[in-house]
């Protein structure tokens, strides 16, 4: 806990004095939806990847911040989702988000009832080069290095992860290309990730049969309806490395995808529903797809 | 792990990638400031050796209620970036109406129409106004705002900004 307390404080310190040296005057500046949602990890993007644009309202010379909530519920799990992110200058973004997950009867089938795993991520954004938004007659999109600090808090499975050669912290890196096709009302982003994540993090880092990174991509499409409506679908490809394990296949992941909308009736509110499909989740004990509901509350300054 | 999955969309994504920006090619061609080297005075219209609009273009313009639309759309733009807290000191010395008709050319051109701007560069007419991405950008909205009123659909509405955006360029100087 204490590295984490760390990174927020510098990071509420670097807010401080931004907000400090820099008046800027408060961030209504970027058009519509340009700073995406949030992500289940804290990054602005879509939903479960992030993008390369910058969140919150601030364009250039501005600083901005956005907070939002998001839950997921899939046939046998629930996700909750809370986070913070500040961003100065459609340059970079600096965010937290804290997630709960309930392992529902899982837990308990493992002898662990009402186990929830909570995980932390510390993330940074720092966009290189481009504009996803006004550069409509270049193909150069916006391009984003970004850093996720990854610590799982597994309770009762612990020992279990332990066992099984996950880490309790990990890092991802991505970097992000995200272009407006504003003629075609039409936005496209490209993610490669280099994780050891195990269900995005929530069953640790890397596994006795794999624990290096790999470089997995992610993807999203959106159409632009209206100037408050995005209609959109996203894919996320994960490691796989707790298969095989000590439990054979059964603790074997798939790829993430789903369908969203997005819809901002003003600059300070976003809500975003989506249909995710998870695929399974620990199937030696659930073995079936975990689809389900996906709703997110997002609040921009 | 659905690795043929993932190597397919990957494969249609980098499709999607590579063809979409063929498309504002012709966007691209109309764009750019040629209709400003075309003298004052001259009669609207190509000129009779070049190609006319393609249907495409015809029919987006048509969208924007042609010449007398576009003339309507400017007025009612310039209406409100006088009116905005945001925009307002960037517009106190222009004359309304001139730049109403200014606008109107410039847009027609834009669109292919058939009409010439004569008026100043982008650079020029924005030089010295110390204009920063945020003023752009409440501009856009603004210019949003009456083509919403001038009932032009969303979709076309971001074919004409997306001729226009590149201009912040030429305009965006802090």
């Amino acid at each position: 806990m204490k590295p984490l307390l760390a990174t927020l404080a510098l990071g509420a310190l670097t807010a401080a004095w931004l907000v400090s040296s820099h008046p800027a005057q408060a961030a209504t500046g970027k058009l519509l939806l340009t700073g995406g949602v949030s992500s289940i990890d804290g990054a602005a993007g879509g939903g479960l990847t992030p993008w390369a644009v910058i969140g919150s309202n601030a364009t250039a010379g501005q600083w901005g911040g956005t907070a939002f909530a998001t839950r997921v519920a899939t046939q046998d799990y629930r996700l909750s989702v809370g986070g913070v992110a500040v961003a100065w200058d459609e340059r970079v973004e600096l965010s937290f988000a804290r997630q709960d997950f309930d392992t529902g009867a899982t837990g308990a089938a493992l002898g662990l009832p009402g186990l929830r795993l909570k995980q932390d991520i510390v993330g940074i954004k720092w966009r290189l080069a481009g504009d996803a938004v006004l550069d409509s007659d270049r193909l150069i999109p916006a391009i984003s290095l970004g850093l996720e600090a990854k610590r799982l808090d597994a309770g009762g499975l612990a020992p279990t992860l332990a066992a099984l050669g996950a880490a309790r912290r990990g890092a991802d890196i991505y970097l992000n290309a995200t272009k407006l096709f504003l003629a075609q009302s039409v936005l496209v982003n490209a993610t490669l990730r280099a994780t050891k994540a195990n269900q995005n993090g929530l069953l640790g880092y890397g596994g006795a049969a794999h624990s290096g990174y790999r470089l997995q991509p992610e993807v999203s499409l959106a159409w632009l309806v209206h100037r408050t409506l995005a209609l959109g679908a996203e894919y996320r490809a994960k490691p796989d490395n707790l298969n095989p394990s000590a439990l054979g296949a059964g603790l074997k992941e798939d790829d993430w995808r789903d369908v969203f909308v997005a819809w901002a009736p003003n600059k300070h509110l976003s809500v975003t529903g989506a249909w995710v499909d998870l695929g399974a989740i620990v199937p030696a004990v659930k073995p079936r797809r975990q689809t389900g509901g996906y709703l997110s509350i997002q609040f921009a300054y | 792990m659905h690795r043929p999955f993932a190597f397919t969309l990957a494969v249609t994504v980098t499709g999607l990638l590579l063809a979409l920006p063929g498309l504002p090619t012709r966007a691209q061609v109309a764009a750019r400031p040629a209709p400003a080297a075309v003298a004052p005075g001259l009669a609207p219209g190509p000129a009779p050796s070049a190609p006319g609009p393609s249907a495409d273009e015809s029919a987006l313009l048509q969208t924007f209620g042609q010449r007398a639309g576009l003339q309507s759309l400017a007025a009612d733009f310039v209406q409100r970036v006088r009116a905005d807290a945001r925009t307002s000191a960037f517009f106190s010395k222009v004359k309304p109406q001139h730049l109403a008709q200014q606008l109107a050319d410039h847009f027609c051109a834009v669109l292919n129409g058939p009409c010439s701007y004569d008026g100043e560069t982008m650079k020029n007419a924005h030089a010295g106004l110390d204009i920063a991405r945020k003023d752009f950008l409440a501009t856009v909205e603004l210019l949003q705002a009456a083509m919403d009123a001038q009932g032009v659909p969303f979709a076309a509405q971001n074919r004409l900004l997306a001729r226009l955006a590149p201009m912040h360029r030429d305009i965006i100087s802090r």
